[in-house]
């Protein structure tokens, strides 16, 4: 089996969802660039469980996709209400927080 | 019942307790537990005198200069002791018990009971004269409002004395005597909303306090001197045998007979004593006639090793406590002349007669002082009582408002006449046989002037009773009323010592000598106190010279014989009574004299002191303190603590501060910084495990 491909691809989509992550001003872009992330954990979870002949990567991936779908229900609600309070989703404009 | 003697005036000290803390709610105020504890203790007294008598003489005590008289003696075969004598007597062997009351390093300090002839014959006669006041006092205080306070002080006294008399130890000793001065003051002070009982009662307590201190250096003195014990047999016998050196034994002997001269009231401390009338009269008949003011008496009898030795007793003459004893024989007689009041009288009476007891003592006729005072206890008892009978009929004391009370109280005037009689020291009642006993002593121990004093003083003593009694019993009634003889709880008591005033005297008189011999001890014989045969030429003597003072005396106020009104003729004869009136100004020399003069400069050196001395050391810890704080608040307080919390509190604001900056608000460059951290520390994860 051959498991650079997978590591090379998860590498990949890793750095896309870093790159959207940071770059893009879009709420609802950055929460899907950081399912990108996720996924790509997932791909190396699996791979190396294929590769090691076990079902623990599997079942990690599986939680992993649970825990990133609750994640999601809630960065979107976040995102719903910001937009519906300031009509919009930028983010360089939510900067409330700052110290 | 002599070795649990403990328990005797253990009753008292119980009823004490009970009374002070159930008194108000009990009926009568209490006053029947303070009697049956007091009767009780009394029949446990009569048993302890038939134990005591019934024991046989055993001890064997060397004699040193042999006795004649009374006492059995026996052949000598130890010739360790006084071989020249040789001689030795039997005595009873005194019960003593002991506890350790505490330990101070190797001293032990104990108290406990001695139990010989004189603590037996004391606790006859104080429990017998308790019972008969405690009696009678239900009677005559029955309206008291302060009934309770009355009968727990009594029997705290009665307590006190109990404990005096059994004492083993000059501590013990000290404690009941003590424990007496602050009754007295109570029961003085009793009707304390009279300005004058209240003023009485500080001046006794104050009086005795003065000779008190001499007693308190006298037991310091003499424990030091004798190898640190308060033990009053080893101390007897280390006065005796020379442990103690006879310069020392003086002084010790003299603090202490300062101690006598307050509480026996002896001139020149006597002044308290008639003042002291101002109490309720059954504490003038308890206290301060028949048990308290014999405690110095007892005192000297006692530690009579001490006095021996230290006042040169043996070799004659005149010592200290002999010319203070026949001083006060004479001066309080001659003050009994003049006093209109009833108890006054007595009072000065009584005065008179504890200068004999301790003239007797110092003279060295120690059973005939000891025998006094259990004669003068029985009738000077008597006859205190017999003049609170006589004012509870008439209201007063005041013997110009009396006259003629035979008729109507002839119990109380029987009584009150036996007493006079034993008092006056007529044949055979009495004090005719203790006060010839004195004499005798005074004049075989080698002591004229103080005989002489004695015999002038026992004609004296006849006058002024014989003047009492008339004033009050004969003549005309010159009061407001109409007097009435007294109760029963009153009559009785007068009716039982009226009887023991008429027998007590048989118990040493010639041929019988009981008391002498229940009294022997081993004190008196280390000593070689001599006991003198009877004398009937001083037995005459000192009879007719009673009967003169009676006659003169009956002369001058019944059939208006000698010079009356000579005080207002006479510039000198007014002089004198004016002085005798007022008392040989003593009063006023303690009070102006003495006490005025010397309160001004104490008062003015108190107040330098207070200003200089003691407002400088406040002043100067204020000083200090001040220093101090201010010291703490600057540097301490506001440099250091406040230092360190500001140092910190602006450290965390400066981190705080910087660390702000990095909190920008922008949810990307977090999430950069934390891609940024991760990074990192993957290259370093990476780098360690390679």
């Amino acid at each position: 089996m051959i498991l650079n491909q997978f590591l090379l691809l998860a590498a990949v989509l890793f750095c896309i969802g870093v790159y959207g992550v940071l770059a893009r001003r879009n709420g609802v872009l950055v929460l899907m660039s950081v399912e990108l992330i996720l996924n790509a954990v997932n791909i190396n979870l699996i791979a190396f469980g294929a590769f090691h002949d076990t079902v623990a990567g599997q079942v990690f991936a599986l939680f992993v996709i649970a825990v990133a779908a609750a994640e999601v229900g809630v960065g979107l609600a976040i995102v719903l209400l910001i937009y519906r309070n300031r009509r919009s989703v930028d983010l360089t404009e939510i900067n409330m927080m700052k110290g | 019942m002599l070795e649990n003697a403990w328990v005797i005036p253990a009753l008292p000290i119980v009823s004490f307790v009970i009374i002070l803390a159930f008194g108000k709610r009990l009926p009568k105020g209490g006053a029947w537990v303070g009697v049956a504890a007091v009767a009780l203790a009394f029949g446990l007294s009569v048993v302890a005198v038939g134990q005591w008598i019934s024991t046989p003489a055993t001890l064997e005590v060397a004699v040193q200069h042999g006795s004649e008289g009374e006492g059995q003696t026996t052949e000598a075969d130890d010739p360790a002791h006084g071989p020249a004598e040789g001689e030795h007597d039997l005595i009873r062997e005194p019960v003593r018990r002991e506890v350790t009351w505490f330990s101070n390093g190797p001293i032990d300090i104990k108290v406990g009971t001695h139990i010989d002839g004189l603590a037996v014959a004391m606790l006859f006669v104080v429990t017998t004269i308790a019972f008969a006041v405690h009696v009678f006092s239900t009677n005559y205080m029955a309206d008291d409002p302060r009934i309770t306070h009355y009968f727990a002080a009594l029997s705290l006294f009665t307590a006190g004395m109990l404990v005096m008399v059994t004492a083993s130890t000059t501590l013990l000793l000290l404690f009941g005597w003590e424990a007496m001065g602050l009754c007295s003051f109570m029961l003085i002070g009793h009707w304390w909303e009279k300005k004058e009982n209240s003023s009485a009662a500080l001046k006794a307590f104050f009086t005795t306090r003065t000779g008190d201190i001499g007693l308190l250096v006298g037991i310091s003195i003499l424990f030091f001197a004798a190898d640190q014990t308060f033990d009053i047999a080893a101390l007897n016998e280390a006065a005796l045998t020379g442990g103690i050196s006879k310069g020392v034994l003086t002084v010790g002997a003299i603090a202490l007979f300062c101690g006598v001269i307050g509480k026996s009231a002896q001139f020149p401390l006597h002044t308290w004593l008639p003042d002291a009338m101002a109490g309720p009269t059954p504490v003038s008949a308890l206290i301060h006639a028949a048990t308290m003011v014999v405690a110095g008496v007892y005192l000297v009898a006692r530690v009579y090793g001490v006095f021996w030795e230290g006042f040169n007793i043996a070799a004659g003459g005149v010592n200290l406590g002999a010319v203070i004893g026949g001083v006060t024989i004479l001066i309080a007689a001659l003050l009994a002349f003049v006093q209109t009041d009833i108890k006054r009288v007595l009072a000065y009476s009584t005065v008179s007669q504890l200068g004999y007891m301790v003239m007797a003592l110092c003279v060295g006729a120690w059973t005939a002082g000891v025998f006094h005072l259990f004669t003068h206890a029985m009738f000077k008892g008597l006859l205190f009582l017999g003049s609170g009978s006589v004012s509870h009929a008439v209201h007063t004391f005041d013997m110009r408002e009396m006259g003629g009370l035979r008729k109507v109280m002839p119990t109380t005037y029987k009584t009150f006449l036996i007493g006079s009689i034993a008092l006056a020291g007529l044949p055979p009642l009495a004090g005719f046989w203790s006060k010839d006993e004195i004499l005798t002593g005074a004049s075989a121990g080698g002591y004229p002037i103080m005989f002489w004093m004695g015999v002038i003083g026992a004609g004296m003593t006849a006058a002024y009773m014989t003047r009492c009694v008339w004033l009050t019993f004969f003549g005309e009634y010159r009061g407001h009323g109409h007097p009435h003889e007294s109760p029963r709880a009153i009559t009785v008591p007068l009716i039982a010592l009226a009887g023991l005033a008429v027998v007590a005297g048989f118990l040493n008189a010639p041929g019988v000598g009981l008391f002498g011999d229940w009294t022997n001890n081993a004190v008196t014989l280390t000593a070689g106190v001599e006991h003198h045969a009877f004398s009937p030429f001083i037995a005459v003597t000192s009879t007719l010279v009673a009967i003169a003072g009676i006659g003169l005396a009956a002369l001058w106020y019944a059939r208006n014989f000698g010079p009356h009104g000579i005080t207002s003729r006479n510039a000198a004869a007014r002089a004198g009574y004016t002085f005798l009136l007022n008392r040989y100004y003593l009063d006023h020399l303690y009070t102006d004299g003495i006490v005025g003069s010397i309160k001004g400069p104490i008062a003015r050196a108190a107040y330098w002191i207070n200003q200089n001395v003691i407002d400088g050391i406040v002043n100067g810890v204020g000083i200090v303190a001040r220093r101090l704080g201010n010291f703490t608040y600057d540097v301490l307080d506001q440099g250091m603590v406040d230092g360190a919390i500001n140092a910190s509190a602006s450290a965390a604001g400066a981190g705080g501060g910087f660390l702000r900056t990095t909190q920008t608000g922008r949810v990307q460059q977090y999430a950069a910084i934390l891609f940024a951290a991760t990074a990192i520390f993957a290259v370093v994860l990476i780098v360690v495990t390679i």
